[in-house]
């Protein structure tokens, strides 16, 4: 059972704060840099882009406080509630934290004003070293930084910076932070509430049951729902919305749940996708793949599947891979659930069958997968990109001959859509490169793509075509090759 | 790299930027970290929700009602000029008064309590135009004859009759894209109000002398009543050399008529639609040739987009045009340049200044030639090099007499590997049709000196506190590019002080007037050199001093380690500055320099308008994904000459930081505008610099070890600021180089700068187009 606070409360560093009244739209950055003066965190952005607002939040795993980084400029100060933050200014005391002095003395900064968020993010993987949940190599910090823009340095010293960091222990201002963190969060957490603040700019409640999220629904028809923010914080920095109420579904038990089970992988809503990353690893290498480059470690950090694809979008990195994987969606309002096949939810541009009582509660994959299940994210560059096109392929092959495909692309069309005249022309035939000539031309039949700032028509179609032939080799056993696995002589990341 | 051995004096040092701790403390206070009054205004700018056209009516009615607005202006309200054009020109207003231009360009400034209520509130502006028809690309400026400034024409030799005298020719047309500039902070300006209608301001820029001159006009007041200052910038690369005066102009006015702080910060939307970004161009080129890969005429057409207004399109397009040539010995040349006008964003100075897109045009031709003759591009590189005796005269008659890379080009190859890997590469490229993989080397040969002769002038100023400490100033600015702590270590060298003892300070316009942007790579070229010159007048007063009450003799005297060695004994700085003091020798100093040797005629293409030249070259390796046009680089081996070297550890930052950003621009960095003229790339989030994963895998970069520049520049060091952007040509041309791959190495790809995927998949489908029908030429 929990019971409404209306206070809000967090630890600033060290020192817990409590507010009664503030904006719910106030991000954490705004608090930060305008209302404590810590200036060090900056905003290179506001979208969640760049990085230079990286700081790091604590939130009890287990006891423990596990550290994420997260942009502060699309959070909401309200969503830090019960949690620890930490900004460059917490970890310089007594004296600067390593990865502040190797970023020093290797030479990683020239103009600064990303130093600080790139700095938090490191701190994070230096946190995840010393717990043991990360080893600092090559690829762990590109994961780290890839949300991290850098326009001056060409990342190499910062790189090199890093390795040595992560070398060193924890430093006894992170010691100090952690023990804060270990004695007071537990105390809130055991507290059994939940934040229900209501002021004259808006109301925010961050309900941690849907009884209690049904009831606000009831109240408040028009209410906000928020999970990651990591798209609703671009609705108030850049297009000025406001919400009369605002209702935070992070913490909905309900939602929250991973379940694994021999017929089916279930993942609640609100489970973010850094939290998701695994178990959807286990099912492809190429889903660990795509995951990995999806938005980045503080988009990650905040970003719920639900969210991802309750927001409809025609270029959502989730969409089209668990459209292939056979995806179901389960609904829930107040008077009960109904399952939903995902590639049906999606009806039109902005358009989605949900109604507006219900809520995304969990998807649900079913298990095993086909035998052969290949995806691609293609954008203008590897890291922290929106898809120009996506594409999942799904196959099962039995004596050579292709028994089923589900083939799905993403940014083709309005939504996430099935190729079906592709699919079409590939079951029942062998895989061969007639076979897969002749599919992709039937693309033209399933999809008329647009030309925007990410790719042009033209460029979506060939490219589509390229990742049929793609699966053609893969099913045949010539890997194509990816561009991230060369040579010892040439991927020397030494 | 092994950074060299630290030697006993400052200057070579590879000492850490000044401010590298603060930076990662966030201790270092940018514009926007400044602590203000509460009561501090904000402001933010609206404008039409069109294109262009004539302005018809301003309705600012829900504007003014806004929550948070205290004050709304138009053009019609500003108090004295209403421009900032760096060219004088008067194409550039603060806010737009008849006519609107471009998408965005600001109409009103509304003044409110906070950053977001002055957003919100501008955003509820309606502008009416009554539209007109824009004028978007180059082709369209080029079809209605739409230009900013005159055709700038550049001749040596009779280029037409070498070309039809030519065994072999060929022509082309290449484009390249625009670039923003991406600087991590923002455009950013805080105007604070002063006694006698005096004004401060707080400005991100790097030119606070030209924001002093026109704030003066805007505001109606003498100069000396405008102070301009900044520490730091949240980097620059060109874009705070003109852009950052709006925005300070807007703060001043504002900050005037409320008599209160006023903070004018860009949101990155705003500012990557209001401000001006790398011209794009377009080269139509013709050229002939000998059956042994030599040049023996060039004959190029150049337009770039320019904009709106002249801005500095004018020097810009000039460097273009200084720079077709790269390293290149073209026998005869006629060069033609037209700066187009067209209703977007005024395009303004990026690192390079024109530089880069001319290099790329004419190392594509080189590739072209390499094609044609099926030598490697390297052999027609090197066949083709300035050199001395009848081959070292420029387009626009300068001789050459400072040319290295024929060196640097020899050990690159060498430490690259260049000949095993070419013929490796070859092979794999046999195996494996999906994914190919392409090898390229490209010099650079950059021209250091403003192209307008006056610019190359800087001044110090230096105090010697009693206590022996050092306050040191100079007119050029901070921008991450490490000039603060290059200028300092000049200054302890020659008063023989360790650094600690140098107090670095922000630049501002009362301590050092009608300085010069920092800008062109000159920044340590003219402003250490200014403050070395005011450290040996320091100098010298202290050693004719000491001289006298020592009664020895002043040549003798070695001012090391913080001491003054005189002979039998020695007495530390400090002491000997206190005596000083209390015998009254003036312990300040202002220092000055202006380059020697420079001249340039415009009209006539003619002069020297460069002091020397900075050299390098660079070797990448890159795989790209035939199916898709994915790509990703590999391997990088840069060779760069910085001359001696100033402090290595931030010249090879400049280097690696340089390159990476050419390579953006070369590559994933795409400026879209939508049919309507609206540009859609306007965030991080549609504009995609390169992340950390985009980092070549593996990257070699040294500087010359033989590296001294042949003109007395300080130290005998070389400007590093731009020059490495071009050394990522390297990488589009490696692109290239697995493009052709599939044809079998027979044509020079269709491929346009910035090799996004989509540039690359179609340039591979023409490839693969001819590869399958070889007599036909596709097209």
């Amino acid at each position: 059972m929990s019971h409404s606070r209306s206070s809000f409360h967090c630890l600033i560093g060290n020192n817990p704060i409590a507010l009664e009244t503030f904006d719910p739209h106030l991000t954490l950055l705004d608090f930060l840099r305008l209302e404590k003066n810590l200036t060090g965190t900056k905003e290179g952005c506001a979208e969640g882009d760049c990085g230079a607002c990286t700081v790091l939040v604590g939130r009890l795993r287990e006891g423990e406080v596990e550290y994420q980084a997260v942009n502060a400029c699309i959070a909401p100060l309200a969503s830090a509630d019960g949690t620890q933050i930490l900004t460059v200014e917490h970890i310089s005391v007594p004296k600067p934290h390593p990865v502040q002095q190797k970023i020093a003395e290797h030479h990683g900064s020239q103009c600064g004003f990303c130093t600080p968020g790139i700095v938090m993010s490191l701190v994070g993987l230096h946190e995840a070293c010393a717990d043991g949940r990360a080893v600092a190599d090559p690829t762990s910090i590109n994961d780290a930084l890839a949300g991290n823009l850098c326009r001056c340095t060409g990342y190499t010293p910062i790189i090199a910076a890093a390795m040595a960091a992560c070398k060193t222990p924890r430093p006894p201002q992170s010691e100090s932070l952690r023990q804060s963190a270990e004695s007071i969060l537990p105390t809130w957490e055991q507290a059994h509430t939940h934040l229900e603040l209501q002021t004259q700019n808006g109301g925010y409640f961050a309900p941690k049951n849907l009884r209690r999220l049904w009831e606000i629904k009831t109240n408040f028809p028009n209410a906000q729902l928020v999970a990651g923010a990591t798209d609703v914080g671009l609705w108030v920095n850049k297009a000025h919305q406001t919400f009369t109420q605002i209702v935070d579904i992070n913490h909905i038990e309900e939602l929250r749940k991973i379940e694994r089970r021999a017929s089916c992988l279930t993942i609640g809503a609100s489970v973010t996708l850094a939290e998701g990353l695994k178990p959807m690893a286990e099912i492809s290498s190429d889903l660990d793949v795509l995951l990995r480059r999806f938005g980045s470690a503080q988009v990650r950090s905040k970003a719920t599947f639900g969210g991802n694809i309750a927001n409809g979008s025609p270029i959502g990195d989730l969409a089209p891979a668990l459209i292939a994987l056979n995806a179901t969606l389960r609904l829930a309002n107040p008077s009960g659930k109904r399952d939903l096949d995902l590639e049906n939810f999606f009806i039109d541009y902005g358009q989605q069958d949900l109604g507006p009582d219900e809520v995304v509660e969990s998807i649900s994959i079913p298990l095993p997968s086909a035998a052969h299940f290949y995806c691609w994210k293609i954008s203008k560059r590897f890291d922290q990109d929106i898809s120009a096109l996506s594409g999942a392929f799904a196959f099962n092959i039995s004596d050579g001959i292709i028994s089923s495909a589900r083939i799905v692309f993403g940014g083709m069309a309005s939504t996430p859509s099935r190729a079906i005249e592709c699919e079409k022309a590939l079951v029942d035939q062998p895989v061969s490169p007639d076979t897969f000539s002749t599919a992709a031309a039937a693309l033209d039949g399933d999809f008329s793509p647009i030309s925007d700032m990410r790719a042009s028509a033209t460029y979506r179609t060939l490219a589509a075509r390229g990742l049929l032939q793609k699966c053609m080799q893969r099913l045949e056993n010539r890997n194509p090759g990816s561009l991230y696995s060369f040579p010892a002589e040439v991927n020397d990341l030494a | 790299m092994i950074l060299p051995d630290l030697s006993n004096t400052s200057v070579g040092r590879p000492i850490a930027h000044d401010s590298s701790l603060k930076h990662a403390t966030g201790e270092a206070i940018y514009i926007d970290d400044i602590r203000l009054p509460s009561e501090t205004l904000h402001l933010a700018v609206g404008g039409a929700k069109r294109v262009c056209g004539s302005i018809e009516k301003i309705d600012l009615a829900a504007v003014r009602s806004a929550p948070g607005v205290i004050d709304v202006f138009c053009a019609q309200d500003l108090p004295g000029h209403n421009d900032v054009s760096p060219s004088g020109r008067g194409d550039d207003p603060i806010l737009a008064q008849k006519t609107v231009r471009f998408d965005g360009e600001p109409v009103f400034a509304v003044v409110a309590s906070s950053h977001r209520a002055a957003r919100a509130a501008a955003a509820l502006g309606v502008v009416t135009l009554s539209e007109s028809e824009p004028i978007l690309t180059i082709d369209d400026a080029l079809a209605e004859q739409s230009f900013v400034s005159e055709e700038q024409v550049m001749t040596r030799g009779n280029a037409a009759r070498a070309l039809a005298d030519s065994p072999h020719t060929l022509e082309g047309i290449i484009r390249c894209g625009g670039q923003d500039h991406f600087y991590l902070e923002g455009q950013i300006s805080v105007a604070v109000p002063q006694e006698d209608g005096d004004m401060l301001i707080y400005c991100s820029t790097q030119h606070p002398s030209e924001i002093q001159d026109h704030l003066a006009k805007v505001l109606g007041t003498p100069a000396h009543a405008v102070t301009v200052e900044v520490r730091r910038m949240g980097g620059g690369f060109g874009g705070k050399e003109s852009q950052a005066c709006q925005w300070a102009a807007l703060a001043a006015v504002a900050a005037q008529r409320n008599q209160l702080p006023v903070k004018c910060r860009l949101d990155r939307d705003d500012d990557m639609k209001l401000t001006g970004k790398r011209h794009d161009f377009r080269f139509d080129w013709r050229l002939g040739h000998d059956a042994e890969g030599r040049i023996l005429s060039v004959d190029c057409d150049m337009a770039s987009r320019c904009g709106c207004s002249l801005d500095l399109s004018d020097p810009i397009n000039d460097r273009a045009m200084f720079h077709l040539d790269n390293a290149y010995f073209f026998p005869a040349v006629a060069i033609r340049s037209k700066r187009c006008f067209t209703n977007t964003v005024s395009n303004t100075a990026f690192r390079g200044f024109g530089g880069p897109q001319g290099m790329l045009a004419g190392e594509r031709m080189i590739e072209a030639v390499a094609r044609a003759t099926g030598l490697d591009p390297l052999t027609v590189r090197k066949r083709n090099f300035y050199s001395p005796d009848n081959r070292n005269i420029t387009p626009y008659h300068m001789t050459i007499e400072d040319f290295v890379l024929d060196d640097i080009v020899e050990a690159l190859e060498t430490s690259s590997d260049y000949w095993n890997r070419r013929e490796l590469i070859q092979q794999e490229n046999n195996k494996n049709p999906v994914t190919r993989r392409g090898l390229a080397l490209t010099p650079v040969k950059f021209g250091i000196s403003f192209t307008a002769t006056w610019f190359n002038q800087a001044g110090a100023l230096l105090h010697i506190y009693k206590d022996g400490s050092v306050h040191l100033n100079h007119g050029g600015t901070e921008m991450g590019q490490g000039l603060f702590t290059k200028v300092a270590q000049v200054v302890a060298t020659a008063l023989g002080l360790p650094i600690e003892q140098i107090k670095i300070s922000a630049t501002r316009t009362d301590k050092v007037p009608n300085t010069s942007a920092t800008a062109a790579s000159s920044g340590a070229d003219l402003n250490a050199m200014a403050a070395r010159n005011a450290a040996i007048v320091l100098k010298k007063r202290l050693s004719s001093f000491a001289a006298r009450h020592f009664k020895i003799d002043a040549e003798s005297l070695r001012f090391e380690d913080g001491k003054i060695d005189l002979g039998d004994q020695s007495i530390s700085f400090s002491k000997l500055v206190e005596l000083a003091y209390m015998n009254r020798v003036q312990l300040s100093a202002t220092g000055f320099y202006r380059t020697p040797k420079i001249h340039y005629d415009r009209k006539n293409a003619k002069g020297r308008p460069f002091y020397y030249f900075a050299y390098g070259a660079a070797v990448s390796e890159v795989a790209v994904d035939t199916l898709t046009g994915e790509n990703r680089v590999l391997r990088v081996d840069i060779l760069h000459d910085v001359g001696r070297s100033l402090n290595p550890a931030i010249d090879l930052g400049q280097i690696e930081g340089g390159f990476i950003q050419g390579m953006g621009w070369l590559t994933t960095e795409e400026l879209w505008w939508d049919s309507q003229g609206a540009i859609r790339t306007h965030a991080p989030s549609t504009y995609k610099i390169p992340s950390c994963t985009d980092k070549p895998q593996k990257i070699n970069v040294n500087l010359w070890a033989d590296g001294e520049n042949v003109e007395q520049t300080i130290h005998r060091s070389k400007a590093v600021g731009e020059p490495p952007l071009m050394l990522a040509i390297s990488v589009h041309q490696a692109l290239s180089d697995a493009v052709s791959s599939v044809s079998a190495y027979q044509h020079a790809p269709a491929l346009d700068a910035p090799a996004t995927p989509e540039a690359l998949l179609n340039a591979i489908q023409i490839e693969r187009a001819r590869a399958r029908h070889p007599e036909k030429e596709a097209t």
